[in-house]
């Protein structure tokens, strides 16, 4: 057979990574893989490693690689839920229903044959059990295991266009129960689990197969009338069949817990399409020069759902119905001839879209929409091979997967469009390329990307302006795998993320030395609250720990009703200092020796933050002068440029930049007339000298009263820092927020640090960025001026769609962010996105992503509360879940149904846009004091999307009865995995106890009738009535549970930059309040109950 | 400049002159050759904001020079208004609006008072700014922002244009009729 052998092509890209480890595959993945263990793309490194066992004579034998000599080999689509299928069995047996031919008559699949490989291939395929092939199946998945509950159903159809194929043939391959069929082709993505099928010529296959459960289901074999498949516009011209197999999960990834329970068999979840397009073809259809990297790059786009899509099946009739719902769809997929026509195949695809993953779900029949699982990021709709290259969409995502084509089919869909950016992100593996020329286009100034094309091996085309390129010398040589000639190997093309180090081109001025300047309250207020000492002393323990090189600089500067510097000359026996006290012209008091080495003056340094706090403890003063200390900073930081960290414990009475109060305890309450706007722009304009003076001031704000950091907060959004505050802190009535306080400051002193940044953002040609959100001032249309950045800041950009994007199938994003790291290299840091375009709306509705949508709603609400009211945002918020939905049951269903229906897609965003009305930062009512309400909108702005997710929905989990069913393994730690709760008091027993994680913060609520053994087990001590009222740690005790327990907080802690407090709530802690005000579908005093907020919405919809 | 000469011809009485050089006649080329400047001023508005969008200039430079800066107001003492477009586009406006008032023009001054209210109105819903102006760096590449201070120039482009043919009219008339 011809298993091992290559097309003689080559096929570069995807077959790269066996040959070329570093720029392919496996660096990429453990990128991708980096952030958590759940899989985000198919391609693990285990993928790679089982690339060679793929090819070895075992599984040929087994006859699961189907290597016909048909030219064009299909290709397939490798979907898989991130995580689902991992560590699963394979499931049940289930039986491949050949299907085939080009004709319209849907093979008839005999139940008999469960099992059996619907592949067949013109005559090489060895009909044979093929038992390897499922090890294969569970090596491409990322080794995260699954929750036990969910599961899914898979369902594959694969159908192939070319000649009819004798049934006969078909039954002859059968697999052994629980295999799947795989045909594999030559130059296959060496996927395992990946269906490949013959494509064109030779007659292939189409199969729908169809993994039946024997124990719940039925086959539901005979006519193979799948509704999934979706037909993927090919753009191949002539007559590669389409295949496609779809895998219909039924619990999908987000767990659907009860289809799960319907059929007790563990499916894959994985989703797979087949595709029998030219990809690897050798004689290609497409005009272009055999250069099989143009056509990856290029334009297939496969409308395949990702598992999240499918199955959704009502509560009912779960495994049955789902699969019995695709059934009928497939048939007319198999009609359908496999048109090389972009046209037809598109919209037959969206056809059998609509049916099934656009299913729409009734929100208010089905309660159980909340996955038992973090969700997932959906997947766009892509050739598997470019899938495998995108972007993480954790650190680039789109509210739409799939991009619609004009501007006024997005009006249509009512759904915003835009990106969701955590561009600095902490990456654990980083591709970075050290290179004289940075290759980029000529006219749009994009860098190279893995989504461009190669027209031949001296040129490329731009895949966001379309300008054609030269290939430039040095960039035919591949320092990886040291070839001449293979540009499309290099790193770049390789990697969606990739940071370059850049020239001397990329620099205005030499690469500033990290200087960080310190700025302390140390009025009566200040002191009291005894935050100094906390401070220094954290400062102190991570002095050595600040990112820097021999160059790093340091100064401290306090203030009150004056200004103190503090002078670090060499030599010094103690620090001296200067005390400045006209605070209406601030001067800087000696030209140097404020801001100093940090290496040559560590010890008066030391010194200085030993001594700072013993040093106003007697002070009397009580004004604060803040503006006139950040002008002093400002002008003293100037030159170089850096970091301003002020700490700031009252509302600034005196000099430039003082404010008034102008909270009204009692008016809190109404919506209209607080006071979210700034009162003075002293801090904007501050805030905007310094960004051009490349200074970035982070604001950490611990007061007891009203300090208006709607004012305040201007000084570090415009410069791009962030904010802190800590409401009432005091060092010894609050212990909690100084903890809270070191572990936050210990991050922030240690963490990663890009001065002097910018960052752009390109997208195709026919997108326009329409707003930024975040901190930054915003340069130019498309350029963000971003004096440091930092790897837990995230952005969003509203898009819109400027000139229609005819004829394209595919469009990029591009984000460039262009720093100077701490030790003084200039940097630039590039994440590139491809997403489909699609011409339908039940299309665009597929590919939302609702988080993305939440994460993005929250930041153009929190414009609109500062540029209109709070009561005009909330509206608004409400208004975008009622336009979406009217919009989608008047242009998609069909079929009026009574009920709220959403497209599966969407079957949150109610939920999302509810918890954010109840958010600190939306909410009506007393609850929220301005200064915390305005924090919160801080935080919206500033957080990634992860953070904000949880923040705004926080997850809830039972974890009294904590097992090892399920659970995750890290490095020998086993850790548990329990099911997400819905957030209402109805999931809450008095006999468990529950954890709620909202990502800067945990509550661990114990039930009152809560297991003596939890309570001892795990909290260590004797009964219910002794836990303390201020419990935040958990003793770490030698029994099992306590270990579960623990490692499971700790594996949530590890997964955000930031420490959230662990609070151990009783029914009397006065925190119950705020747990209980998280239980966001519950009804408050205030707001609406999910329910009813369903009902409302309903009837908006249906009006 | 301009300012200081015409009130001394506004208390000058709409005497009866030998060529029918009323009042009336005299406004209108004032307000002729304002409207000329109004012109000018509209012009650079748009090119100004196209610049900006099409990323030629700093939009921190850009709103420098489209509001009259707070140190150069400071830092001269007199309260002289920094001729920096946009105040003085609305003072200008302003002033011969109550040139026709004077003149007792009511068809005219009506014709005038939707900008003269959309111009006050402008003003007191600027954003929040210890100077004068109107544009605030930081949300002025909000493209909602941009696009509306874009179809803002070119409408009062097209305002001045009409309404500097209609002085025209006026004045000829006015000079005629009498």
């Amino acid at each position: 057979m011809a298993q091992p052998a290559r097309p003689p092509t080559g096929y570069p890209s995807q077959n790269g990574a066996g040959q070329q480890p570093y720029s392919n595959g496996p660096v990429q993945n453990q990128l991708m893989h980096s952030s958590d263990g759940q899989g985000y793309s198919p391609s693990v490194p285990g993928l790679y490693s089982h690339q060679t066992p793929a090819k070895v004579p075992p599984h040929q034998t087994s006859g699961q690689y189907n290597y016909s000599g048909s030219q064009n080999v299909s290709q397939l689509n490798n979907y898989q839920g991130p995580g689902q299928t991992l560590n699963r069995p394979p499931v049940a047996p289930f039986s491949g229903s050949p299907v085939q031919q080009t004709g319209p008559v849907p093979q008839v699949l005999l139940p008999a044959l469960q099992n059996s490989a619907a592949i067949s291939s013109a005559g090489s395929f060895p009909p044979g059990a093929s038992p390897p092939v499922l090890s294969n199946w569970q090596y491409s998945q990322t080794p995260v295991s699954q929750p036990v509950g969910s599961q899914t159903s898979h369902l594959a159809h694969m159908t192939g266009t070319g000649s009819a194929q004798p049934p006969s043939s078909l039954s002859g391959n059968t697999n052994p129960p629980g295999n799947y069929q795989y045909a594999a082709s030559p130059g296959g993505p060496p996927l395992q689990n990946s269906y490949m099928k013959p494509g064109s010529a030779p007659p292939p296959v189409t199969q729908p197969l169809t993994p039946l459960h024997p124990p719940a289901r039925p086959p539901l074999g005979p006519p193979p009338v799948g509704g999934p498949p979706l037909i993927r516009p090919s753009t191949l011209t002539a007559g590669p069949p389409n295949t496609q197999s779809l895998l219909n999960s039924a619990a999908n990834r987000d767990g659907d817990a009860t289809s799960a329970a319907s059929d007790g068999s563990v499916v894959q979840n994985s989703y797979d399409a087949i595709e029998g397009g030219g990809l690897m073809a050798t004689p290609h259809p497409s005009p272009a020069p055999p250069n099989l990297k143009m056509n990856r790059s290029v334009g297939y786009s496969y409308p395949t759902l990702p598992p999240g899509y499918q199955n959704t099946s009502p509560p009912g009739a779960p495994g049955m119905q789902a699969s019995a719902l695709q059934y009928p769809d497939g048939s007319k997929h198999f009609h359908q001839p496999a048109l090389g026509t972009n046209h037809l195949t598109a919209s037959m695809g969206g056809l059998s879209l609509q049916q099934e993953g656009l299913r729409p779900v009734n929100l208010l029949q089905e309660r159980n929409i909340l996955p038992m699982t973090l969700l997932k990021a959906p997947v766009p709709n892509l050739h598997e091979d470019i899938q495998k290259l995108n972007c993480n969409p954790e650190l680039f995502r789109c509210t739409l997967t799939n991009i619609p084509q004009t501007q006024a089919l997005l009006n249509k869909a009512k759904l915003p469009l835009g990106l969701l950016l955590h561009p600095f992100k902490d990456l654990s593996q980083l591709p970075v390329v050290t290179s004289s020329t940075i290759v980029r286009c000529r006219s749009c100034r994009t860098y190279i990307n893995p989504f461009v094309s190669f027209l031949d091996q001296r040129r490329w085309k731009c895949n966001l302006c379309y300008r054609v390129n030269d290939v430039p010398e040095e960039f035919m040589y591949n320092p990886v795998t040291r070839v001449y000639g293979e540009p499309h190997k290099r790193p770049e093309v390789q990697n969606a993320t990739i940071e370059f180090m850049a020239p001397s081109e990329y620099m205005l001025r030499p690469p500033q030395p990290p200087v960080y300047l310190f700025v302390f309250d140390v009025s009566h207020n200040a002191i009291e609250t005894g935050y100094l000492n906390t401070v220094c002393q954290t400062l102190l323990d991570n002095l050595d720990l600040l990112p820097g090189n021999t160059r790093t600089k340091i100064g401290f500067i306090t203030f009150d009703s004056t200004i103190h510097f503090y002078s670090l000359q060499e030599g010094l026996s103690q620090p001296q200092m200067l005390i400045v006290s006209d605070i209406e012209d601030v001067f800087i008091p000696m030209p140097e020796n404020l801001l100093v080495n940090l290496n040559e003056n560590k010890e008066l340094i030391q010194d200085l933050l030993r001594t700072l706090p013993q040093m106003f403890t007697k002070s009397l003063e009580t004004q604060s002068a803040l503006g006139p200390a950040l002008q002093a900073a400002f002008k003293l930081m100037s030159p170089t440029g850096g970091r301003i960290s002020v700490f700031q414990t009252q509302l600034p009475s005196v000099g430039m930049g003082a404010l008034k109060s102008r909270e009204e305890p009692n008016q809190r309450a109404t919506a209209k007339d607080i006071h979210l706007t700034p009162s003075t722009d002293f801090y904007k304009k501050l805030a905007l000298d310094c960004s051009g003076q490349q200074v970035a001031v982070d604001l950490f704000l611990l007061s007891g009263q009203y300090s208006d950091l709607a004012s305040l907060g201007c000084i570090s959004r415009y410069s791009a820092g962030s904010v802190y505050y800590y409401q009432s802190y005091h060092h010894k009535h609050n212990p909690v927020q100084v903890e809270k306080l070191q572990k936050e400051l210990k991050r922030y002193l240690t963490r990663k640090i890009g001065f002097e940044a910018v960052m752009r953002i390109r997208c195709t040609k026919g997108l326009s960025i329409h707003t930024f959100h975040g901190n930054f001032f915003v340069r130019s249309t498309d350029l963000l001026s971003l004096p440091n950045v930092n790897p837990d800041a995230g952005y969003a950009v509203q898009m819109s769609v400027e000139e229609s994007l005819t004829d394209m199938q595919v469009v990029s994003f591009q984000s460039a962010l262009l720093y100077t790291s701490s030790k003084g290299e200039r940097r630039i840091r590039v994440h590139t996105m491809c997403l489909p375009v699609v011409t339908t709306l039940s299309e665009v509705y597929l590919g939302a992503d609702v988080q993305a949508i939440t994460g993005l709603l929250a930041n153009m609400a929190v414009d609109r509360s500062v540029s209109a009211t709070l009561s005009d945002a909330r509206d608004a918020l409400v208004n975008a879940v009622i336009d979406s939905l009217s919009a989608y049951r008047s242009s998609v269903l069909s079929i009026q149904q009574p009920g709220l229906m959403a497209p599966y897609s969407l079957r949150l965003f109610p939920l999302y846009v509810l918890a954010l009305l109840k958010q600190k930062a939306f909410q009506t009512g007393t609850n929220a004091r301005l200064d915390e309400r305005i924090f919160t909108m801080c935080q919206v702005k500033n957080q990634p999307l992860v953070y904000l997710m949880l923040m705004t929905h926080p997850s809830l989990y039972r974890v009294d009865n904590l097992t090892d069913e399920g659970a995750l393994n890290i490095n020998d730690r086993t850790i548990p995995q329990p099911p997400i709760l819905q957030l209402s008091v109805e999931k809450l027993s008095r006999d468990g106890a529950y954890l709620m994680d909202a990502g800067s913060v945990m509550f661990l609520w114990i039930g009152k009738n809560c297991g003596q053994s939890f309570i001892s087990q795990v909290l260590g001590v004797p009964n219910y009535g002794s836990i303390p009222q201020n419990m935040t740690h958990l003793p770490e005790l030698e029994t099992a549970e306590s270990m579960r327990t623990i490692a499971f907080i700790s594996w949530l802690r590890e997964q955000r930059p930031f420490f959230p407090i662990l609070y151990i709530i009783k029914d009397d802690s006065p925190l119950k309040s705020s747990f209980l005000q998280n239980m966001i579908e519950d009804r408050t005093e205030s707001a609406l109950s999910y329910y009813e907020f369903l009902l409302h919405i309903q009837q908006q919809v249906n009006k | 400049m301009i300012a200081p000469g015409i009130p001394r011809a506004a208390p000058g009485p709409p005497g009866p002159a030998a060529m029918a050089f009323t009042f009336a006649a005299f406004c209108y080329m004032l307000a002729l050759l304002l409207t000329a400047a109004l012109i000018f001023f509209a012009i650079w508005h748009i090119i100004a904001f196209d610049e900006l969008k099409t990323d030629y200039k700093n939009p921190i430079d850009q709103c420098n020079t489209l509001n009259p800066t707070v140190e150069k107001v400071k830092k001269i003492k007199r309260v002289k208004i920094a001729l920096k477009l946009v105040l003085p586009e609305y003072l200008i406006h302003a002033f011969f609006c109550v040139m026709f008032l004077c003149a007792a023009e009511w068809l005219t001054l009506g014709l005038n008072m939707p900008l003269l209210a959309y111009h006050i109105w402008r003003y007191m819903s600027r954003p929040v700014m210890s100077g004068p102006g109107l544009y605030d760096p930081t949300t002025i590449m909000n493209a909602d922002i941009l696009a509306y201070c874009q179809k803002e120039g070119w409408c009062k482009l097209a305002f001045y244009l009409l309404s500097f043919f209609y002085y025209l009219y006026g004045m000829i008339y006015v000079l005629v009729s009498s």
